[in-house]
């Protein structure tokens, strides 16, 4: 019997060990998750619990019932990986042989990197909602807040989901509108970035959308600290942007076991190939999702258009035979803008979001680079998708190479 | 695609200025375009853009947040090396291409 280690049970590692149960022999490979939480969220509803639109319950389920039947769940914490042992030392001292490991570790924010981030005001003027403590905090502020400076800070990238700062400050937008304080309520965006995108195209078309919504925004700003006292952000050069409450997304990090490992980058990304999505340093790893270093979008359509080639890869990688599947950095984005519409970005490493029709030309249903409510709708029943088809690894209407068909390149 | 001329050499460039091809620069070049941008280039500014050049060529992603872990300086001193925006200007003057952040 051989060993395939799953790292990891979150989207990505869910979807890879219900694929992987279906290709590997059950009679040669044995299967294991290793996967600390209890929980599973739904991370794309963490937008709008802040808005009072999910709670908690709603978007969360045990992790459990997604993996398939005759894979090892392992709910405990991973010390450190040892490639050239091919061991995983976990923290109750115990440890596991592997002869293929796929790494899933995925990404979180690390407040504690900026100076002052995590100070006093952290949970009462302070939030994130890239966790569901953040989240709810951020709902309960809401709750009875008569208004002042709404600053959305993006610190730098790369960063979980990259629209989903954008969505917030659209749904903030809505939110205000509909209680009757948007003129007391200033919202300003500020980003690293040149423009509300870092896609030429898209950032035009967004950059005017939030024009039209009087949201303010400031560029290329790189998060320094957060002074509490002042209540005021200030980016590395000086400049400041003063706050009543800073919706903050962090700098982002991989999981310290990459780090200590020594398989990351400085942030602790692993270092991939990003087309194999094989570790650039050891040929029986292989990596999916947002732990990777790839020059793509961390967010879940990524790891399921991934989930769709690395399968192909690892049966390969065991038979021996050159490694043909190849992912293209394709991403996949509904994009909330409130009252009850949204917009689709479809784009890969070299092909920026277009306008046009998705994923059928001139039928859409969905339309790209437009608001439609038909989008919003899109998004809504995506959840259901997620749930019930992504992480048990079935087909899914979309697919995983990008496709110019129906789009309109100039 | 466009073409500029620094210290008598004819180089690529894009419609920002942005070298596409990092072989033609030299530093004679590079003490050219920071005296457009209005720097005077000290041994500090190339060390970080060696720094700047060998990363992108290794193919990674340049970031400001790189810029703590590259050893040379911490990213405050790059704001006063080249102030401002001090990556957009760094590359420019190293003769990579503007970094382009991944979404």
């Amino acid at each position: 019997m051989k060993n395939l280690a799953i790292i990891g049970g979150g989207t990505a590692g869910t979807t890879m060990s219900n694929k992987l149960k279906k290709y590997l022999p059950s009679n040669e490979w044995k299967i294991m998750v290793i996967e600390r939480e209890k929980e599973h969220f739904y991370q794309p509803g963490f937008l709008f619990i802040p808005f009072g639109y999910y709670t908690r319950n709603q978007i969360t389920k045990p992790s459990d019932r997604f993996f398939p039947k005759g894979v090892d769940l392992i709910n405990k914490e991973v010390d450190l990986i040892i490639p050239d042992k091919n061991m995983i030392n976990l923290k109750d001292g115990t440890s596991i042989d592997y002869d293929v490991l796929l790494i899933a570790t995925g990404t979180r924010i690390s407040p504690e990197d900026t100076p002052g981030l995590k100070g006093e005001l952290w949970q009462k003027n302070i939030f994130d909602f890239y966790t569901i403590e953040g989240a709810e905090a951020l709902a309960g502020f809401f709750k009875t807040w008569e208004g002042g400076n709404l600053v959305i800070n993006i610190a730098d990238n790369p960063i979980k989901c990259p629209v989903a700062p954008l969505e917030f400050s659209f749904y903030a937008d809505d939110y205000f509108t509909k209680k009757g304080i948007r003129d007391k309520v200033k919202i300003t965006y500020v980003t690293p970035m040149s423009g509300a995108f870092t896609k030429p195209i898209a950032s035009k078309f967004l950059g005017s959308l939030m024009e039209n919504k009087n949201i303010n925004i400031v560029t290329d700003f790189f998060l320094g600290e957060v002074d509490n006292a002042n209540k005021k952000i200030l980016d590395f050069g000086g400049r400041e942007v003063p706050f009543d409450c800073l919706v903050t997304i962090p700098l982002h990090s991989g999981d310290p076991v990459i780090a200590k490992s020594g398989l990351g980058d400085e942030f602790g990304f692993v270092k991939t190939n990003k087309n194999t999505l094989q570790s650039l340093n050891y040929q029986n790893i292989f990596v999916i999702g947002d732990a990777s270093n790839l020059p793509t979008s961390k967010a879940g359509s990524v790891a399921h258009f991934q989930a769709d080639i690395l399968h192909e890869n690892i049966l390969s990688f065991i038979k021996n035979e050159p490694l043909k599947a190849s992912f293209d950095g394709h991403s996949n984005c509904y994009i909330e803008t409130g009252y009850g519409k949204g917009i689709l970005i479809d784009f890969n490493y070299d092909t920026e979001p277009l306008p046009g029709k998705f994923p059928v030309p001139v039928l859409g249903p969905f339309s790209l680079l437009k608001e439609t409510r038909i989008n919003h709708l899109g998004k809504l029943f995506f959840k259901w998708m997620y749930w019930n088809l992504l992480l048990r690894g079935r087909w899914i209407p979309i697919p995983s190479k990008m496709s110019m068909k129906g789009k309109i390149a100039d | 695609m466009a073409q500029k001329s620094y210290a008598g050499v004819t180089v690529d460039v894009n419609e920002e200025g942005y070298f596409t091809n990092p072989s033609q620069w030299t530093k004679e070049i590079a003490v050219e375009i920071a005296k457009e941008e209005g720097i005077t280039l000290t041994d500090q500014h190339f060390a970080i853009m060696e720094f700047l050049r060998n990363r992108h060529l290794g193919g990674e992603a340049l970031s400001i947040r790189s810029i703590n872990h590259s050893g040379v300086i911490d990213v405050k001193t790059f704001y006063q090396l080249f102030p401002g925006a001090p990556l957009k200007k760094a590359t420019k003057i190293a003769g990579i291409p503007k970094p382009a952040s991944c979404i």
